[in-house]
């Protein structure tokens, strides 16, 4: 199988750099070819490097609580960047406070996300998703 | 006596020196004019007669020699995004000395083949994508780039899954192809030495007799490589020492010339503190940049443009209609020297502002970012604020009165977030002998690097 490449990295001005580390391992592992930027990273960034390695995907992970703001037009900059189509996930603690789950999903899918994940999630359920999109292996 | 004969075909002037290897000592060095119109060998054998009038009839054991002259390595390069690919691209041909006139980033039109076409670079450097990456685009660059009409050799050094096909699309009589490694394999992972390395070779193989700069074969043959090359191969060795010498450590250099401004960095450029972020493009250890549309006569209107009329006339002192007016003057006479207080005030700024710009370009910038656990700071590019040592080259820099006065004003009132260096010392080579050093390195390490220790600056002396 052809290995997928998909960019990873925390949005924003968050530093939380371990558990980026943890889905490095996790979506390497899964075998996927994961191209990491780490923490602090621009909207600018991600879509410059999913276009350099020719990227399926972008995982966004954020995890201060500022995520709602860090992610807004990042659907929209990725299609003037040429990626049209590209598949935008989020996780984390992505929104300030305790909101129920459905609104913010509803929300982040309304600003391009084809996947949202809540806080808690496992990095098996974003691999498995992974793979039913980019794949089409379904669980 | 083993006497070595180095030799720089400058643009303007070709310049020799000879140098005595047993007693690690420059004999004598003499200029003339670069005659590229008839033949280099004219402007050198009248160089080389003042030299014997200085040494006698002197047998030299080993001619070694680099060129800038007939517009020295002229090459344009294309990348994929503006600040990955294509700038690998730009700092693996600044770092090989060349003269990058144009940088292309995403798909090339045909007006951008026409701008090639008139250009008619020396070598054309095709990049794109990581290993694995973007292909499509290098694909598409290499389909326009096959029908360009003026001839050039084209390195390829992109996405190592499209180099064998942008091969096949190029390669012909009049664009022999040369793939080599990625310049960025990895995301940010810069890997130029490959790319460097096969453009020195078209280079020695193709561009110097190209040139046409001499029938005496001999005198072409001696060309090893371009003179920028040579000046950063030769820092390079000051910096990092020998087995036998210590080197000097991390050092800068800037040569502010007439038309253009090259700044030299041989520095890690990490960040000083485990607060700081890196990210971008990591920059190479040994990193050269060139200011265009920085100089003191040519290029004169690019400072005032960079660093605004109001800071020329803060430092020079001189009110802005006196500062227009000795700006127009240079303008029509590029060998205008300062010949007054208020002229030498006037240089003075332009100098000062030079090295300012061009320090601020070539550094690294850091951005201040607050979070809910307060500020965080991410950087681009090099941390130099370190570097203690700035070797300073080229006719404003050198026959200044107080070229440390230059340095320290070009260094004041820049912003915090402008990785240049703090407190910087003004080392002088005022024999402009760091090109002749570097030819000599690839010959006599030990004798390069203990004679740039006697020669330049004098304070470099004190670093032993």
């Amino acid at each position: 199988m052809e290995k997928k490449t998909i960019v990873i990295g925390v949005i924003g001005a968050d530093v939380h750099a371990v558990g980026n580390q943890i889905l490095y391992y996790a979506f390497s592992e899964a075998g996927f070819n994961v191209v990491n930027l780490g923490v602090m990273v621009s909207q600018e960034e991600y879509i410059e490097a999913a276009i350099e390695s020719n990227a399926e995907a972008i995982v966004v992970s954020s995890l201060y609580g500022h995520g709602e703001l860090d992610c807004q037009g990042l659907r929209e900059k990725c299609d003037e960047a040429g990626l049209e189509g590209i598949l935008l996930y989020v996780g984390g603690n992505i929104v300030v406070g305790k909101q129920p789950f459905e609104d913010v999903e509803k929300r982040f899918k309304a600003m391009g996300f084809d996947r949202v994940f809540g806080p808690g999630t496992a990095p098996e359920t974003t691999i498995d998703a992974l793979k039913e999109d980019l794949l089409g292996i379904k669980k | 006596m083993q006497v070595v004969l180095l030799i720089d075909f400058g643009s303007t002037f070709t310049k020799l020196t000879a140098v005595d290897l047993e007693e690690r000592r420059i004999l004598a060095a003499a200029q003339s004019f670069t005659t590229v119109e008839s033949d280099v060998m004219q402007g050198f054998n009248h160089a080389l007669e003042k030299l014997h009038e200085q040494l006698g009839n002197m047998q030299f054991i080993k001619r070694l020699a680099c060129s800038s002259a007939a517009g020295g390595l002229r090459m344009v390069a294309s990348g994929l995004v503006p600040s990955l690919t294509a700038k690998a691209a730009k700092l693996a041909a600044f770092g090989a000395g060349a003269k990058v006139i144009k940088t292309f980033s995403y798909e090339l039109t045909e007006e951008d083949i026409a701008a090639i076409d008139d250009i008619a670079p020396d070598i054309f450097l095709l990049t794109g994508g990581t290993d694995g990456g973007n292909f499509k685009v290098i694909q598409h660059n290499a389909e326009l780039i096959s029908t360009a009409k003026k001839p050039f050799p084209v390195v390829i050094a992109g996405n190592r899954s499209a180099a064998k096909k942008c091969e096949e699309i190029i390669s012909s009589d009049i664009h022999p192809t040369y793939i080599t490694e990625n310049v960025m394999p990895e995301l940010n992972r810069l890997n130029i030495a490959p790319a460097q390395a096969v453009i020195r070779e078209i280079f020695l193989d193709r561009i110097v007799s190209a040139k046409g700069l001499s029938h005496e074969k001999a005198l072409i043959e001696g060309i090893i490589m371009p003179t920028p090359a040579s000046v950063l191969a030769a820092l390079s060795l000051l910096s990092k020492g020998t087995e036998k010498t210590k080197g000097i450590g991390e050092i800068m250099c800037v040569d502010l010339g007439g038309a253009t401004t090259d700044v030299y960095s041989i520095a890690k450029g990490y960040p000083l503190n485990s607060s700081v972020m890196l990210s971008g493009l990591r920059e190479p250890f040994e990193k050269r940049s060139v200011e265009g549309d920085i100089g003191m006569r040519y290029s004169a209107k690019g400072i005032v443009d960079a660093a605004g009329m109001e800071e020329i006339v803060n430092i020079s002192g001189l009110s802005s209609e006196e500062a227009e007016s000795y700006l127009c003057e240079i303008s029509h006479d590029k060998s205008r020297l300062p010949s007054d207080d208020s002229t030498k005030a006037m240089d003075f700024a332009l100098a000062a502002l030079a090295v300012r710009t061009a320090l601020i370009r070539h550094a690294g910038e850091l951005e201040r970012i607050y979070t809910p656990s307060g500020a965080v700071y991410k950087q681009q590019g090099k941390d130099l604020t370190g570097i203690d040592k700035i070797i300073l080259t080229g006719g404003a820099l050198v026959h200044s009165d107080n070229p440390q006065a230059i340095l320290d004003t070009a260094i004041s009132n820049i912003d915090e977030s402008n990785l240049v260096p703090r407190n910087p010392k003004a080392i002088l080579d005022s024999g402009y002998i760091l090109s002749a050093m570097g030819l000599l390195s690839t010959y006599d390490e030990e004798s390069a690097i203990n004679i740039m220790k006697q020669y330049i600056g004098g304070h470099v002396d004190g670093a032993n």
